[in-house]
């Protein structure tokens, strides 16, 4: 049966303009289509741009071009019957529970009693009868979220949107949730009649859906598409389920490189985008610039470490098993080791490069060492820093110099986290000081330099360079 | 099962809903009853007063049986004008967060208004409101009002937009996806969000609506003697006939009706508003109020609502719902109202224009000598309020680390701190000098201790505040390294306080140059004391009906108010933000 889509996006895409008339792609150019009686699960690292695509298909933001169809009318003429729930609840603590589900009720213009009526039976659908008056801060995190469920119900979305829904659960409870979502759902308890969730949870995805798609980042872009055929009730330990996980795990991991497809009987057709997986396909406006991940160099040390332990090699998806780590938690730390050249990731392995090993070997001084190299050779920002520190004359130079330079690729909050990651590996490899007060970065050698001319000996003859450098200093603008 | 269950959810609500008339007292009806008895008698008094002929001079009892009746007139006057800041707050906030094209200009324009001090608005306001309704008392009132007003108003709308500014988004996106209307919205998720922030700032604006009320119901103005009857009048009118029975009558009065307030109006407005705080997990010490729990517990009040509060929400609610549904249909067009926006846009600047002409040509005739009044002024004043500031922090510092670090003296001294705190300067004004001058002080020491007293108080609140909250760890760590003494101040409780001592210290700046308009120049005795000083300056100006003078020494003490702020509390805020913050 051809119908059509509930709601569907054409040619959209999102991006911010920039002072400088260029623009930061969140959303490449894409085509996406919710049909009725399926639950498609969006996939994605953090950051890539998933949230943003479900609040364009919600209707809540605009595409920055491109057109939104629900029931195949453009959206502008009609209002799009559906609802969300959001990772961080959304409640509204001043309301009890009752009149935070009866509240969307109110703004449809429905009478007390009826809203009543509405209202308490969703809270029975839910679980959450004998709760009716006590305020969402009495309420644990799962019964918040149940609550959460309650109001999107109560309106009967056609389409229902999930945030991240389980995401700021304990995992028992989540687990819970999601059993109690799925029931509802296949019971046909509920009358919605798609549900979009997003989530970077892989596991999630395979649980729920009938249909993953998984998103690229940096513009945010379809990587995979996938239908799920295993059916329900899903066992997690069973072979099909963990050779999807398994291959979703490659594609999230490895980008650039064209995995075995599992076997059709569980997927059915994958679809990849036209001319395969190539770097740069989507349409990009920009130069691209190395983005580093967002991990801590305690966690690259830590990572490879236990994979020195180990042998040298493991399997991904048991090291992410092993250290109840979500991909998402996972995923930056395996980057910066590839990035830095100590470790490699193939087929869903990682494995540990002879520096990487080197590393895990070495004392707290010669890892300062080798991080540097791997910095210095690796890492864009940080050879630009350590360039310019080293040619300036006072060897020092404010922040903003760096900051300007990341700006013209990223988002304002991705700037900073940029930063803020190049400061952490910049200061562990003694590339730099950094004084965040003053905002200035100062080559790290000319401070120890100095501290060593002037510590052990104070005679005139070496502190006389050190004051004729602070002279200098003040001289520049 | 499923009916059996749906119906144990109708049950526990309905046991839930009914459990207020359980407990059913008569005592709050019996007193609400008499509150409304007593607010009608008021209600006719007081027209009978405002509209009745104008009568220049009033003439101020000072028996201390007047005291009920201009305690009561204060009241009211601070109370309208409270309701007209709330109004005003609402509709600048809401435009300034939501409009960015009028934000860019309101919220500068609102750090600019804070810190004009309120006593230079005196005489434009007062002459206009005259001029506006001759011959009669209502005027003089509006003039009161208004001037109040212009002392309350600034911070709460400041609040007001920072609050709704700080929504989070997802909170926002839940009430667009379900399509709240412009009502739901306001009532369900602004104003609750907003709540604790506005409960906050008002109390704090009444205590300035206070200070703003001593010195505006009785004032000369050039030739023109304006009096209204009311405590800041009754306070003014002993101290000039050196009457210390009646101040002291009248300064116990002030602080009965501050206590009053507190326990009745504000303590119960903090523990209602207790339920808007956005918390994830309910917190065990929650502000109590006995009265706000009489409130809650008096079931006629409870039925009362059932039948007004409720039905009339749930229409207003209803309608503005329906009423938005149907007008997604037919949009009134965005070409019309840009149309009228622009002409606003017009006028406004050329109002704008035209005040700043006429200011500049009245600048332009001032002559040299005035000019060098000004300067002299400024520097004396400054001098004046960072040594008010020093003496302050000198002695808060100690005293509100030693309270906090003693919770039995901290029981004590934190509700004697309160009550100090609350009573206006300016009330206190005449007491101050009548002790002076007996001892053989001159008002150059006692405008300095006016300003003391109008501003230690927000630091040693602040003060008492951050101490408490450095965290038990980082002490204990200091008594396991045995750090003591001098090192444990300089390492421990300096860094710890510093956050609050700055908010303090912003506060009291503020404060304190504002203060300086009464405590440089003051009548006393039929004696016109006066020592140098911009504070002074502006005082006589306002006296002399010299407007060229008075505005060009208002707008010298606005701007160096806002270059203070500018290039001293903002950066010491942002260090405090950044490198102080003890994070939780």
């Amino acid at each position: 049966m051809p119908s059509t889509p509930i709601i569907e996006g054409r040619a959209i895409e999102k991006w911010y303009p920039q002072p400088d008339g260029t623009r930061i792609q969140v959303v490449g150019l894409m085509d996406f289509a919710i049909e009725a009686g399926k639950i498609v699960a969006l996939l994605g690292a953090s950051g890539c741009g998933k949230s943003t695509l479900l609040r364009i298909l919600s209707g809540l933001s605009q595409p920055s071009s491109g057109a939104l169809f629900w029931q195949g009318k453009p959206v502008d003429s009609q209002v799009p019957n559906v609802a969300i729930v959001f990772q961080s609840f959304a409640l509204f603590p001043w309301l009890t529970v009752l009149e935070n589900v009866e509240a969307p009720l109110q703004a449809r213009g429905v009478a007390a009693i009826e809203r009543r009526k509405r209202a308490l039976r969703t809270l029975d659908t839910v679980g959450l009868d004998g709760f009716e008056t006590a305020y969402p801060k009495e309420l644990s995190g799962g019964m918040k979220q149940r609550v959460g469920f309650a109001r999107a119900l109560v309106v009967e979305p056609e389409v229902l949107f999930m945030d991240e829904p389980f995401s700021a659960l304990d995992v028992l409870t989540a687990e819970n949730l999601r059993g109690e979502l799925l029931e509802l759902w296949l019971n046909k308890k509920m009358t919605t009649s798609a549900i979009f969730i997003v989530t970077h949870n892989i596991e999630e995805a395979v649980m729920l859906a009938d249909r993953i798609v998984v998103l690229g980042r940096n513009p945010a872009r379809i990587r995979s598409d996938i239908n799920v055929r295993i059916s329900h009730p899903r066992d997690r330990k069973s072979a099909r389920f963990v050779e999807l996980v398994d291959y979703i795990y490659k594609v999230m991991t490895e980008p650039d490189v064209e995995h075995a497809p599992p076997d059709p009987e569980s997927t059915g057709e994958i679809a990849l985008p036209p001319g395969g997986l190539k770097k740069g396909q989507a349409p990009l406006r920009l130069s691209k610039y190395q983005m580093l991940p967002h991990a801590r160099v305690g966690g690259i040390a830590g990572l490879l470490e236990l994979l020195h332990d180990r042998g040298g090699k493991e399997d991904l998806f048991r090291l992410s098993e092993d250290l109840v780590m979500d991909v998402e938690d996972l995923l930056p730390i395996l980057e910066a080791c590839q990035l830095l050249g100590f470790a490699w990731l193939r087929e869903g392995d990682v494995q540990l490069s002879a520096q990487g090993a080197e590393f895990a070997d070495a004392d707290i001084q010669k890892r300062k060492v080798l991080f540097r190299q791997a910095a210095l050779d690796h890492v864009t920002i940080l050879k630009q820093i350590d360039n310019v520190l080293k040619r300036k004359s006072d060897h020092s130079i404010n922040d903003d110099f760096f900051r300007d330079i990341l700006d013209e690729h990223f988002t304002e909050d991705e700037v900073q986290r940029q930063f803020d990651t190049a400061t952490n590996w910049g200061r562990y490899a003694e590339i730099f000081d950094y004084d965040r007060d003053s905002g200035r970065l100062t080559q790290a050698e000319a401070s120890d330099v100095e501290r060593l001319q002037l510590g052990p000996t104070p005679s005139e003859k070496s502190a006389e360079p050190a004051v004729e450098k602070r002279s200098s200093n003040s001289r520049e603008p | 099962m499923k009916k059996g269950i749906s119906l144990r959810g109708f049950s526990a609500y309905r046991l839930w809903s009914q459990l207020p008339s359980i407990e059913v007292s008569r005592l709050p009806d019996v007193i609400m009853f008499g509150a409304a008895i007593a607010l009608f008698y008021g209600i006719v008094t007081v027209g009978h007063s405002w509209f009745g002929p104008f009568t220049p001079s009033v003439e101020i009892s000072r028996s201390i049986w007047a005291l009920p009746a201009y305690a009561g007139y204060s009241l009211l006057r601070i109370t309208i004008a409270y309701v007209l800041s709330l109004i005003f707050t609402l509709v600048y906030g809401y435009v300034a967060a939501y409009n960015p094209r009028a934000e860019r200009f309101m919220i500068p324009l609102l750090d600019v208004l804070q810190s004009i001090p309120v006593l230079s608005f005196l005489p434009g306001v007062m002459l206009a409101m005259v001029a506006l309704f001759p011959g009669r008392q209502l005027g003089l009132e509006m003039g009161a009002i208004l001037l109040i007003f212009t002392g309350q108003v600034w911070n709460m709308a400041f609040s007001f937009y920072a609050s709704l500014k700080s929504i989070p988004r997802e909170m926002r996106e839940a009430a667009a996806v379900y399509r709240f209307s412009w009502w739901q919205r306001f009532m369900q998720m602004e104003l609750p969000f907003s709540a604790i922030g506005l409960v906050w700032n008002s109390m704090m604006s009444v205590a300035g609506g206070w200070f703003a009320l001593m010195v505006c119901e009785m004032f000369v103005l050039g030739t023109r003697d304006f009096r209204l009857p009311g405590l800041g009048s009754y306070l003014q009118t002993a101290a000039s006939e050196g009457d210390t029975v009646s101040i002291l009558w009248g300064v116990a009065t002030m602080v009965l009706v501050i206590v009053l307030l507190d326990q009745f109006i504000w303590r119960p407005v903090i523990a209602w508003a207790e339920k808007f705080k956005v918390e994830q997990v309910e917190s065990t010490d929650v502000p109590q109020s006995w009265v706000f729990n009489l409130l809650q517990h008096s079931g006629g009040l409870a039925k009362l609502r059932e039948r007004t509060l409720h039905p009339l929400g749930e229409r207003l609610l209803l309608f503005f719902s329906r009423r938005e549904k149907s007008e997604n249909d037919a949009r009134s067009s965005p070409a019309w109202r840009n149309w009228v926006a622009g002409v606003i846009l017009l006028l406004a600047l050329a109002a704008i224009g035209y005040g700043v002409i006429r200011v500049a040509m009245i600048l332009g005739g001032l002559q040299s000598s005035e000019l060098h009044q000004v300067a002299v002024g400024l520097g004396a004043t400054f001098l004046r309020v960072n040594l008010a500031l020093l003496i302050g922090t000198l002695w808060t510092i100690p005293a509100g680390v030693a309270i906090a670090s003693n919770p039995k003296l901290a029981r004590i001294a934190q509700p004697l701190a309160q009550i100090a705190a609350s009573v206006p300067a300016t009330a206190l004004l005449p007491v101050i000098l009548l002790v002076l001058i007996q001892i053989g002080g001159g008002l150059g020491l006692a405008s300095i201790v006016v300003l003391l007293l109008g501003t230690q108080w927000y630091v040693l609140f602040n003060v008492i505040a951050g101490a408490m909250a450095i965290p038990t760890d980082l002490k204990e760590c200091c008594s396991v390294f045995s750090i003591r003494g001098v090192a444990r101040w300089k390492k421990l409780i300096l860094p710890g306080i510093f956050p609050y001592l700055v908010t303090g210290l912003v506060t009291a700046s503020g404060g304190a140059w504002n203060a300086s308009i009464v405590a440089e120049y003051f009548h006393f005795k039929g004696h016109t004391y006066t020592i140098t000083g911009l504070g002074a300056t502006i005082s006589q100006a306002t006296d002399s009906g010299d407007f060229h003078l008075l505005l060009a020494a208002t707008m010298m003490m606005a701007a160096t108010v806002v270059t203070i702020n500018r290039l001293v509390w903002r950066k010491l805020y942002a260090l405090a933000e950044t490198r102080f913050r003890l994070e939780t």
